[in-house]
């Protein structure tokens, strides 16, 4: 019965996104000549959502003078050294390397203690749950520009600053609100039964949760991972004010240093500019659907 | 060995309680730290002089507030600005996002990748959006203007009050259409098609199925969007900070970088932590209000 109960809830979470992402049309008719224009408009629409990322690209392959005198147009000759260049003064090789272990440590911690957390908070029926439930709810509404100030006292008390460690951690601190949030909604789909079960099989508390709940979390999870890596990847104030040397910095301080460093020099801060936002499309290509879902359901929340 | 019932009782007292700091320990220690603690101090910084450098810090009362509400010209214009922003901004965004769902929720060929293209510029973080935006202000615009002739492009967009407050807000609206479009697709596309299809046969045009049909259907998703957007611009800040550095002359300077300014620009730890602390009660006002309004149209619906 209850392995047959499981089945039918993960085929409903894996249908209700789905819903979302419909891809058949919704009205089934021929192609008109109207529909053609809109077609037209709408293709002409998507080009000029691009311009800004045309601008951007094409230019970071000229030299300084061509992109004096020649803006618009493709390169004369491109040049691949900018990037080289760009490259070298950047540190992007450690600079991304920051940014990748910083998300994924983040990810980790997040993941792994707030699961834990919500899980207990929603199977202790006790009045402490509802009020820690209460607590990281309540949080969310904070702006972190109402936090920072005193952030950075008390992280140097805690030995927080200067360290992709210490970043991690106030991640967790800063993601776990909206994390236990949406485990927390998830955690109540899935049938008691199972995990009582398995404790009278004999196996411990632990055991439950890491061999039983988890698993069965993994559609919420790979929501969570996905908003808290865009989140985390593009944030930009909390490592500023909590990264100290420059070996330490993620993408976005590099960027923007960078581009402030050489804001005369167009070829290289354009060049240093694309490799930003090279890692977010390759990341969105290949996760596209599950970053849709993710904003679908996140939103309806 | 057996245990006598007793102990087996008090065993399991003890036990239910370690395993719940176990599993929820981590996550609350950590946002203890970094969220509860930090804002209950910030309110505390907001009565006193403290200006961060030295540990000398006095009690001031109510003076931080005073100034900020009676002395304090620039925080006002960044209220205002904020404001103003947050207003245009939502209005704008909402109306971009839902025509392109509308657009892309009809039956043409290039629709998917066209999703792809609107939602893209979302990805990336205001920062690097910010300088983006910068490169097309500086450069971009004076050689489309060139190309063209229009006056429109040859002005000096971020040099000027007026153009560097609507360039903020065209690059709100081009980040931010992608993601509320992805939620206005999603309510489209559950709006039942017989219902349109029977006002289609009772003679119903398309403007007059939109009014009284889509609109009203889709109204949990607009509630969503509205108030996803005014939290956003209301706390605008990487975005802000990387275009315009609140330039010229202050003009675009709002709230969230006012109050970074004031902190760890000017050194004033203890006005900034007041501002801080007014910001948190309105960012707080509309996020209750929010949440409000979305329970209580579920419950309507």
């Amino acid at each position: 019965m209850t392995t047959e109960k499981i089945e039918r809830i993960e085929a409903n979470i894996d249908q209700a996104p789905r819903q979302l992402l419909p891809q058949k049309p919704l009205r089934t008719g021929g192609y008109t000549a109207g529909l053609g224009l809109v077609e037209l408009v709408a293709i002409l629409l998507g080009l000029l959502y691009l311009v800004p990322f045309y601008y951007v690209i094409v230019n970071s392959f000229k030299s300084i003078a061509e992109i004096y005198t020649n803006t618009s147009a493709l390169p004369n000759v491109w040049l691949a050294s900018n990037y080289s260049e760009a490259w070298e003064a950047m540190n992007y090789g450690r600079v991304f390397l920051n940014s990748l272990l910083i998300t994924a440590g983040a990810n980790l911690l997040i993941v792994l203690f707030t699961s834990m957390a919500a899980w207990k908070l929603v199977r202790t029926k006790h009045w402490i749950s509802t009020v820690i439930f209460f607590l990281f709810v309540a949080a969310m509404v904070i702006p972190f520009q109402s936090i920072m100030i005193p952030l950075v006292k008390v992280s140097s008390v805690l030995g927080l600053l200067n360290s992709h460690w210490g970043l991690m951690v106030m991640y967790l601190g800063f993601g776990s609100g909206i994390s236990v949030f949406l485990y927390h909604g998830f955690m109540k789909s899935i049938p008691e039964e199972i995990e009582e079960a398995a404790i009278i099989d004999g196996c411990s508390t632990w055991g439950v949760f890491w061999r039983i709940v988890f698993p069965l979390l993994k559609p919420i999870t790979v929501t969570i991972v996905i908003l808290n890596s865009l989140w985390i990847w593009n944030d930009f104030l909390l490592p500023s004010l909590v990264l100290r040397d420059i070996e330490l910095r993620t993408i976005p301080l590099a960027t923007f240093y960078f581009f402030g460093q050489y804001t005369k020099q167009w070829d290289l801060a354009l060049a240093g500019l694309v490799l930003g936002i090279v890692p977010l499309l390759v990341f969105f290509f290949g996760m596209q659907k599950h970053i849709i879902k993710g904003i679908t359901s996140g939103s309806i929340k | 060995m057996t245990e006598t019932p007793k102990r087996i009782k008090r065993r399991r007292n003890w036990k239910k309680p370690a395993s719940f700091i176990a599993f929820v320990g981590p996550a609350i220690l950590a946002f203890v730290a970094i969220v509860l603690i930090p804002f209950f101090n910030g309110i505390y910084y907001s009565f006193t002089d403290w200006n961060g450098v030295t540990g000398q810090l006095n009690m001031v009362g109510l003076d931080n507030y005073h100034r900020i509400l009676f002395e304090d010209e620039q925080f006002r214009a960044s209220f205002w600005i904020t404001t103003k922003y947050t207003l245009v901004a939502v209005v704008l965004t909402n109306i971009v996002g839902f025509l392109l769902a509308l657009l892309l929720t009809m039956n043409i060929k290039t629709r998917n990748i066209l999703r792809t293209v609107f939602f893209m510029p979302n990805l990336i973080g205001g920062l690097i959006l910010g300088i983006i935006w910068q490169v097309i202000y500086m450069k971009g615009f004076e050689s489309i203007g060139a190309l063209t002739g229009w006056s429109l492009f040859e002005l000096p967009w971020l040099g000027d009050a007026q153009t560097a407050f609507w360039g903020i807000v065209i690059v709100a609206i081009w980040q931010g259409g992608g993601y509320v479009m992805v939620i206005y697709i999603a309510a489209l596309q559950n709006v039942p098609t017989d219902l349109l299809e029977a006002a289609k046969i009772d003679g119903a045009n398309r403007l007059k199925m939109l009014r009284h049909i889509t609109l009203p259907m889709i109204m949990p998703s607009i509630t969503i969007c509205l108030f996803l957007t005014i939290s956003w611009s209301f706390k605008v800040f990487d975005t802000n900070l990387s275009l315009t550095n609140g330039g010229p002359f202050k003009s675009t300077e709002m709230l969230a970088l006012n109050i970074y300014t004031e902190s760890f620009v000017n050194n004033n730890y203890g006005l900034g932590s007041a501002k801080a602390v007014i910001f948190f009660l309105v960012v707080a006002a509309i996020t209750v209000t929010q949440v409000y309004l979305t329970k209580k149209r579920e419950v309507e619906a």
